[in-house]
């Protein structure tokens, strides 16, 4: 397969007011692609409607076709809520759930899907925890609550609780955004190292950080999709003059 | 004037840390501290008014007076217990009908109505708060009283007669009526403070639980309801003790029969219903303490209570800002 | 490891959807007793409403006819005495709180009103009884009104307190900063700027006293004619509802259900008109 998500004209409004035109970007498996572009351009909205998170606000509209693994996951019938487990999503605010502790917002995904026995629970957690990075600095406090850990290690402990559930991509939206530098780094390096298992979109302010870990970039601007490419041609060769301005800091 | 400001009572009415104090300030500051201290000090009235004219009856019938159940103010044998015993039974039998609805009538109005109907259903639910206690009285008199009487009573008889609950006959009036106007009347209490808990909790939370795949329903527990449990428990403690100090309706529809019974169909009393039903006319200075002594009680369980449900929403509020 | 996440699905999807219905459900529940109030004060009211039933005094036992002219009129004098000292009681005292909120006083002026709105309403009649009916030597509309004050008081004092403190700041300072000086400043702008929500409050505060019933039992207690002044035992419409709706007589029962329609829509009217005024109230989803 050599396109894992594609999308396909798709667009977005919120009561009535549009936000997203008809964009179109393809991901190939274990790409990392990184969506840069100014506050407001669309960017996080795109995100949403690849996990059909976009249409839980009220009055928020979206149309076109986004294709996973040969599925379109818009059309007539198919369920949302099979849809995002496949497609996690990491949020800008670390979100662990306040109630539970760490054990159980890793276990979250798949206690959801019914999974009960205890050995099973036990092995899913501590896989995901290691893929997280999270395991060393937590293995003896697993009943702590979720919230007790700092903010670079909430951010891994929801990277965690969304790898718990084995969904082929992963998006983040600025995930390291409320985060300090070396927490920063430290999911960076993570990112990286996770493409073996799963393929990542991440929206990203910071365009350093999309030129450090990404492979592909797309650049919006006011809802399009002016430009989607190789990363290393995005930021030293970019086709468009907009793209261009953007990288150079003549805006945003 | 100088040297009255020496006095330090007078410094102390003063407004802290002015340097330069207009004449017309000062002035102010103080006849609104005025009113204020007229505010406190009528509390404090009521309470040693409530007092004074309870302690005789303390005084004579002491701890027995909530341990003993005959009230009879011919012969000035005053026992509070059934009181007690109708208070606590219809309140609480209250909140085990209120709280599940309450709830999810907060849960349903937050989360799952569309705007407009949301708004509508919500505005009917606040009225139910607005309703004077008299007209849910009169309302229970003419409707839900002979309902009872007629459909619902009849019914748990007939299907579970042999529990000790449903025993005797369907007066109409009673227990399980009380028991329901007043779930009723506190339902707009417990679910309006249930939506504000539920409205603190960010929306990154609930967008977390649909991200991994969980169903509307699914979402709900695991972002809302798990998140909200202490605000939702200082929520009914708090519907509970309105339900305590609910008057005119319950006389109205509970019968009005100082007696204790394991049966919802009897007929029974509140604390407050036996002091609406008998001051205007008491018989005598002892008849008239004793009621006194009721009401103290009542306010001092108010009280306990209304500050127990504020303390838990206090602590839960704060326990929740620090951790999200 | 291989688990199978699709198992439970419809089982999942079927509770789910049994949920939803349950929550829609529940909340029908809710809102159908006040449909019911609504439906029956309407019913059985309406029909009895007639000028003649405003204007009469109500008839001999057994009599048919009459009307809640005493009552009604009993109880619009004993809410606008209490009013008369309640609102502007209320309001300096929760501007002191917004304004000069620091200090024991005002902590216990907080914790005292929200005390006194918790009571039930029969103790605060039981305070007026011993303060005002046993001096006097007789039921009245001052002890009635008195009853209905400290029912006000509190309230109208937080939500004062609560409608100043939404003046920002800044607003204050500018005052101050033109050499204004403070009360002029709390007054002009702090005060004539809230005006709106003030009046909801005091508007709100004055639906509840109109419909308490328990704390006139014994202090304002009944008068089958007009009250000859405050310390006369003095009717009111909420009193006369109870006495009729418990008495035997069918012609009562009709004439106290009209009074419940009366009541009922001059609450309704009141916190509707509250609601217009302060423009539509946050909603729950985000």
């Amino acid at each position: 397969m050599s396109e894992l998500l594609k999308a396909e004209e798709v667009s977005a409004s919120f009561s009535g007011h549009q936000v997203l035109k008809k964009v179109s970007l393809s991901v190939r498996p274990h790409d990392v692609v990184a969506l840069i572009g100014p506050s407001g351009c669309g960017k996080s909205t795109f995100l949403r409607c690849l996990n059909r998170l976009h249409e839980e606000v009220p009055g928020a509209t979206v149309s076109g076709r986004v294709v996973l693994e040969d599925e379109d996951i818009y059309a007539n019938g198919v369920d949302p809520v099979k849809i995002r487990r496949k497609i996690g999503m990491v949020f800008q605010k670390p979100n662990p759930f306040p109630a539970l502790s760490i054990y159980d917002n890793v276990a979250a995904g798949i206690k959801l899907a019914g999974i009960r026995r205890r050995s099973v629970l036990d092995e899913a957690v501590e896989t995901s925890l290691r893929q997280a990075a999270l395991w060393d600095e937590v293995k003896d406090k697993l009943r702590a609550p979720g919230t007790s850990l700092s903010g670079g290690q909430q951010q891994r402990l929801c990277i965690a609780r969304t790898l718990t559930v084995r969904p082929p991509v992963i998006l983040m939206d600025e995930p390291t955004s409320a985060l300090d530098p070396i927490s920063t780094a430290k999911i960076e390096e993570l990112i990286v190292q996770l493409k073996s298992a799963v393929t990542v979109v991440i929206v990203t302010h910071n365009m350093q950080q999309a030129a450090r870990i990404s492979d592909n970039t797309g650049f919006f601007l006011m809802g399009e999709l002016i430009e989607f490419g190789p990363t290393r041609s995005i930021f030293t060769k970019p086709r468009e003059k907009k793209t261009e301005e953007y990288i150079t800091g003549r805006f945003g | 004037m100088e040297a009255l400001l020496a006095l330090p009572i007078i410094r102390s009415l003063l407004p802290q840390g002015r340097k330069e104090i207009h004449l017309g300030d000062r002035f102010f500051y103080l006849s609104l501290k005025t009113f204020a201290v007229v505010i406190i000090c009528s509390l404090v009235a009521l309470v040693y008014l409530l007092w004074s004219i309870a302690a005789p009856a303390f005084a004579n019938y002491g701890f027995h007076f909530f341990t003993v159940s005959t009230w009879n103010p011919v012969t000035e044998k005053f026992g509070t217990l059934a009181f007690i015993y109708g208070t606590v039974v219809s309140s609480v039998l209250a909140l085990i009908l209120a709280a599940p609805i309450s709830i999810a009538v907060a849960l349903f109005l937050n989360e799952v109505a569309h705007r407009h109907i949301g708004t509508l259903l919500g505005f009917m639910v606040e009225m139910l708060a607005a309703i004077p206690s008299v007209v849910y009285g009169i309302w229970g008199v003419f409707w839900l009283a002979p309902w009872m009487r007629s459909v619902v009573q009849p019914f748990l008889k007939g299907n579970f007669g042999w529990l000790p609950l449903f025993d005797g006959p369907p007066y109409g009036v009673g227990m399980l009526t009380a028991g329901i106007i007043m779930a009723i009347m506190i339902t707009p209490t417990i679910s309006s403070i249930s939506r504000e808990v539920f409205r603190t909790i960010p929306s990154t939370i609930r967008e977390g639980a649909l991200a991994l795949g969980a169903t509307k329903w699914e979402m709900l527990k695991l972002a809302i309801l798990d998140s909200s449990r202490s605000g939702i428990f200082g929520a009914c403690v708090l519907g509970l003790g309105r339900a305590f100090g609910e008057t005119m309706a319950v006389t109205m529809v509970i019968g009005n029969r100082p007696q204790i019974s394991a049966s919802l169909f009897a007929p029974a009393q509140t604390m407050a219903s036996i002091i609406a039903n008998e001051y205007a006319e008491a018989s005598s200075d002892m008849h008239r303490s004793a009621l006194a002594a009721v009401g103290l009680s009542l306010f001092l369980v108010s009280l306990l209570i209304n500050g127990g449900a504020r303390l838990i929403l206090w602590r839960s509020e704060r326990a929740f800002r620090s951790r999200v | 490891m291989i688990w199978d996440l699709q198992r439970f699905d419809r089982r999942r999807r079927w509770k789910n959807r049994l949920a939803i219905f349950s929550l829609t459900a529940l909340t029908a529940v809710a809102v159908l007793p006040f449909v019911s109030i609504l439906g029956y004060v309407i019913q059985r009211g309406y029909p009895v409403l007639s000028w003649q039933f405003f204007t009469s005094l109500p008839k001999p036992v057994g009599e048919e006819g009459g009307g809640i002219a005493n009552a009604l009129l009993g109880s619009i004098e004993m809410v606008a005495l209490a009013s008369l000292i309640g609102i502007p009681l209320g309001t300096l005292a929760g501007t002191y709180l917004s304004e000069f909120g620091r200090g024991k006083v005002a902590t216990t002026l907080r914790f005292t009103c929200d005390l006194l709105v918790s009571v039930p309403s029969i103790i605060v009649g039981l305070f007026a009884y011993t303060l005002i009916v046993v001096p006097m030597h007789g039921f009245s509309g001052y002890a009635g009104a008195f009853a209905l004050l400290m029912i006000q008081v509190p309230m109208v004092t937080r939500t004062t307190e609560e409608i100043l403190k939404l003046v920002p700041q800044h607003l204050r300072e500018a005052g101050l900063a033109l050499g204004i000086p403070r009360w002029k400043v709390i007054i002009r702008i702090v005060l004539r700027g809230s005006v709106s929500g003030l009046t909801t409050g005091v508007m709100l505060a004055l639906a509840r006293i109109m419909g308490e019933t328990a704390p006139l039992l014994f202090t304002a207690f009944n008068n089958r004619f007009w009250a000859e002044g405050f310390n006369q035992p003095t009717a009111s419409l909420p009193v006369l509802i109870y006495t009729y709706a418990i008495s035997p007589y069918d012609d009562w029962h009709a004439q106290a259900w009209a009074a419940a329609l009366v009541l009922v829509l001059f609450v309704l009217i009141l916190n509707i008109s509250t609601r217009i005024i302060i423009g539509r109230r946050p909603e729950g989803r985000h």
